[in-house]
């Protein structure tokens, strides 16, 4: 019977060793370990795991060749709805989305999709199986604003259909998050990263970095002045928030983002490189979410004894459980129901501690949610040299600001259909700065919707 | 892409370059910054727009050595290029929002200390070539520090000079010169066809800042600075810039670099500049034995 092979389970730098490097955790699947996973799927006539998938990869097609030992005919399924499984393998939230809903997972253990996708991209990579055939140049340009998940993903559907794509990016390397956020030991940065943007450049597309939308162009001028058909922006949620309680622009409290962007993007953790990191001995980060697990285990493997501290339960905890479950045998301190409320300095005015209040969790609220309630008089200290804040992001307002007739919400997200249409024509948005923080498949999703309505309106038009 | 065509050293440690930047030439507004990185394993450093030349396309940069970064910056030469350059960055000026016909009626004092003099020149050849009248303090350490003195000349209407050992201009500090200043121009409010000054700017070390701030507080003429704090992106996406102005947390590099300087909180800006100071005395220490990467 299929179903009575366990889940394969998959090979991992021991904790003690990789809590001291950036190398990556999890070695993913090899050929023989992929074709036995593979031969658990039922390949369902009905398969529920595929609308779980937001961008609803052919899973049990693909799956199929892998036991089959087809390895490119599965990786030319993927490729059809996905730019970056390598990317997504790694880093989707499977146990909430595909896996989820796989039927094993019902009395047993889901098929390992995120682990099977991960080893076809990492496989099509290492053989030079590339999908560049795309249809003969139309001749019209479209700018593409940010080059994280959504814009790559745009980027390449319109490549495909013989748009001149030329995408502008602020930072001084490609990748949004996936190469400012997401750090080392969970998506390798040379040979996965760059090499899915290589994936993108090699269909013609050009990457122009160091350029502020909002600043060095404007949409307009692009639009106007720069002969580009349309526009999609994909300019992510980078804005960080911080709680508003005393003592936090003490020296020794960052964003997660400072602290992952000096880490990641300006490789701080290799000592050839020049921009400097403070992690101290001791370092309290207060969130829950994969940003949260990121920089701990970041701050873990720069030397330093590490807490999370996290205002709900493990339950609610919003992090992928891998990661989670990861954190916790490298040998971070989880505090659940503790909620900072002020950080303490010394006469420096460097941290020395942060002030917490214990929390139960209230009645269920109007989404269902029991929302975390501080209990009256329960305060106590953590000692700690550095805080790590890392309470969400917002979509930085610089291109709305700059972009007249742009509609925005309360949350600075752009507003856009379904489509990604904006409230201004030839103009599309999606990702981060549309939903707010959200999943890179989310924002590849968006990407891939916001093309095909560009492809619309551009032909509409001529 | 961000080649260095002209390159100018001003005194030993502060150096001039005019860089080749197309879309960064014709974008840029006085009060703005840039980014720059000196080599592919090198640090995003900010520094001052100080002059730009559309029709050519090229942007000036004027760098002090402080540290490793800016040593690396300096030790560039023409024909050589910026790994990453990039910007403008920041809010522009506020006066550059007032009609050209406003500007010309106003009078503004400039106070600029040591390398402060680089990103205040912009500033003044913008309100110049608007009609304004201009006076600027430049203040130094000695001589050899003083810069950019024939360039400001051409631009303002009066310039004065002091330095901390009396090798140029008046021996004493730039808020003596404001005071007597501003004291001259409150006696002379009441005499007729007397322009007083309307607005001014300091910009220079954070404590030079801070003093003028103190000193100029009782004349209540609006005063603003331009902060210098650290910074790693300069677009928002990670606080490291943040500064307390009028009680609320305000970035910088997006919101700023250009305060009212009687909001800011000077004590707190000064010590997080120096959140990595002991950090970077250890690259330098390195860099001495020679185990530097330049
Ligand atoms: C630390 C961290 C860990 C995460 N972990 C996971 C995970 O495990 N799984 C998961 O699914 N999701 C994860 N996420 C969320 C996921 O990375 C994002 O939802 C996703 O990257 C959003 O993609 P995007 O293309 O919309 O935006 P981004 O990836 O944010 O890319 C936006 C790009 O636009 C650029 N940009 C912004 N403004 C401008 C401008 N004015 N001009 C030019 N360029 C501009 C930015 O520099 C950036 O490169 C994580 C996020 C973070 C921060
Ligand atoms: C908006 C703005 C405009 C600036 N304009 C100029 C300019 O036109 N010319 C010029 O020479 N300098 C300017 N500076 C300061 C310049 O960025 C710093 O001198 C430089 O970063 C120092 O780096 P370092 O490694 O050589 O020195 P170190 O002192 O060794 O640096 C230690 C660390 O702190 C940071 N740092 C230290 N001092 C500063 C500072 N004052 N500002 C920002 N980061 C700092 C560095 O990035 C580094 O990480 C400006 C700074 C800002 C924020
Ligand atoms: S893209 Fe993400 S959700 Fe979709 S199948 Fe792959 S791992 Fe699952
Ligand atoms: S639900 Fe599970 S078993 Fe069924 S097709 Fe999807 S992965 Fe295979
Ligand atoms: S420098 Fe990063 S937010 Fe200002």
């Amino acid at each position: 019977m299929r179903n009575k092979i366990p889940r394969v389970p998959v090979r991992e730098q021991n904790p003690a060793i990789r809590a001291k490097n950036f190398e990556e955790v999890s070695y993913g699947y090899n050929e023989a370990e992929a074709v036995l996973e593979a031969s658990r799927c039922l390949s369902c006539k009905n398969p529920l795991c595929v609308p779980s998938c937001p961008v609803s990869i052919q899973i049990p097609q693909f799956i199929r060749e892998i036991e089959l030992g087809n390895f490119k005919e599965a990786s030319a399924i993927i490729a059809k709805d996905s730019s970056l499984p390598s990317v997504c393998g790694r880093v989707c939230p499977q146990e909430s989305q595909c896996e989820g809903t796989c039927i094993l997972g019902i009395k047993g253990e889901a098929v390992a999709i995120g682990k099977l996708e991960r080893f076809i991209g990492d496989w099509s990579r290492e053989n030079n199986v590339r999908f560049t055939d795309k249809a003969p140049a139309n001749g019209k340009k479209v700018a593409i604003v940010g080059s994280g998940p959504a814009g790559l993903a745009c980027a390449t559907d319109l490549a495909r259909l013989g748009y001149n794509v030329t995408i502008f990016e602020v930072l001084h390397e490609p990748g949004g998050v996936l190469q400012y956020g997401i750090p080392e030991f969970r998506l390798p940065k040379e040979s996965v990263v760059k090499s899915e943007i290589e994936n993108v450049r090699a269909l013609g597309v050009k990457i122009e970095t160091n350029v502020v939308v909002g600043r060095t162009v404007t949409i307009d001028s692009l639009m106007d002045e720069e002969g580009f058909s349309a526009v999609f922006i994909g300019s992510g949620a980078g804005l960080p928030k911080f709680m508003s309680i005393p003592g936090e622009n003490l020296n020794g409290v960052v964003s997660a983002n400072e602290f992952l962007t000096r880490n990641n993007l300006m490789r701080a953790y290799d000592p050839e490189h020049d921009t400097p990191i403070y992690v101290g001995k001791r370092v309290v980060v207060v969130g829950g979410g994969n940003v949260a697990m990121d920089a701990a285990r970041t701050a873990l493997r720069l030397g330093a004894d590490v807490t999370v501290a996290y205002r709900r339960t493990e339950k609610e905890l919003p992090a992928r459980v891998e990661e989670v479950h990861h954190a916790k045998q490298e040998g971070i301190i989880f505090r659940m129901l503790t909620n900072p409320v002020a950080i303490l300095g010394d006469e420096r005015g460097w941290v020395r501690g942060i002030r917490c209040i214990s929390m139960e969790l209230g009645e269920p609220d109007s989404s269902g949610r029991r929302s975390p309630v501080p209990i009256p008089d329960s305060d106590f200290e953590i000692e700690t040299d550095v805080v790590i804040m890392s309470l969400g992001t917002s979509p930085n307002p610089l291109i709305a600001s700059t972009t007249p007739g742009l509609d925005t919400n309360k949350w600075n997200c752009i507003v856009a259909n379904d489509d990604g249409q904006t409230s201004r024509p030839g103009i599309f948005a999606g990702g981060d700065a549309v939903t707010g923080a959200a999943t890179v498949i989310l924002a590849m999703g968006a990407g891939r919707k916001a093309a095909a309505a560009i492809d619309r309106y551009i032909k509409d038009f001529s | 892409m961000y080649k260095i065509l002209v390159k100018r050293d001003l005194t030993p440690i502060i150096t001039l370059m005019e860089v080749e930047a197309p879309r960064m030439a014709k974008a840029a507004k006085p009060g703005q910054f840039l980014i720059v990185r000196a080599h592919d394993k090198g640090e995003r450093i900010p520094l001052t727009i100080c002059d730009y030349d559309a029709k050519k396309g090229t942007v000036t940069i004027v760098t002090q050595v402080v540290g490793a970064s800016s040593r690396q910056i300096c030790h560039l030469n023409e024909g050589d290029s910026f790994t990453d350059f990039v910007g403008p960055l920041g809010l522009p000026s506020e006066f550059i929002h007032l009609s050209d016909e406003a500007v010309s009626k106003m009078r503004f004092l400039f106070i600029a200390g040591g390398l402060g003099t680089a990103p205040v020149y912009p500033q003044v050849k913008y309100l110049h070539s608007k009609g304004a009248s201009v006076d600027v303090i430049i203040g130094a350490k000695t001589k050899d520090l003083i810069i950019f003195e024939k360039e400001m000349r051409a631009v303002c209407d009066n310039l004065f000079i002091c330095t901390d050992d009396g090798t140029a201009g008046r021996k004493g500090l730039v808020t003596e010169i404001m005071k007597e200043l501003l004291e001259e121009d409150k006696a002379k409010a009441s005499v007729p066809g007397h322009k007083k000054y309307d607005h001014a700017v300091a910009i220079g070390p954070m404590i030079m800042m801070k003093f003028v701030t103190i000193a100029a507080r009782p004349f209540e003429i609006p005063l603003i600075v331009s902060l210098n704090t650290l910074m790693v992106d300069g677009t928002g996406m990670c606080g490291a810039c943040r500064v307390t102005v009028g009680g609320k947390v305000k970035f910088a590099c997006v919101e700023g670099p250009e305060f009212d300087a009687y909001a800011v909180d000077f004590e707190e800006a000064m010590r997080r500049q120096t959140m990595y100071k002991s950090i970077e005395i250890e690259a330098d220490h390195k860099c001495n034995i020679g185990l530097d990467k330049k």
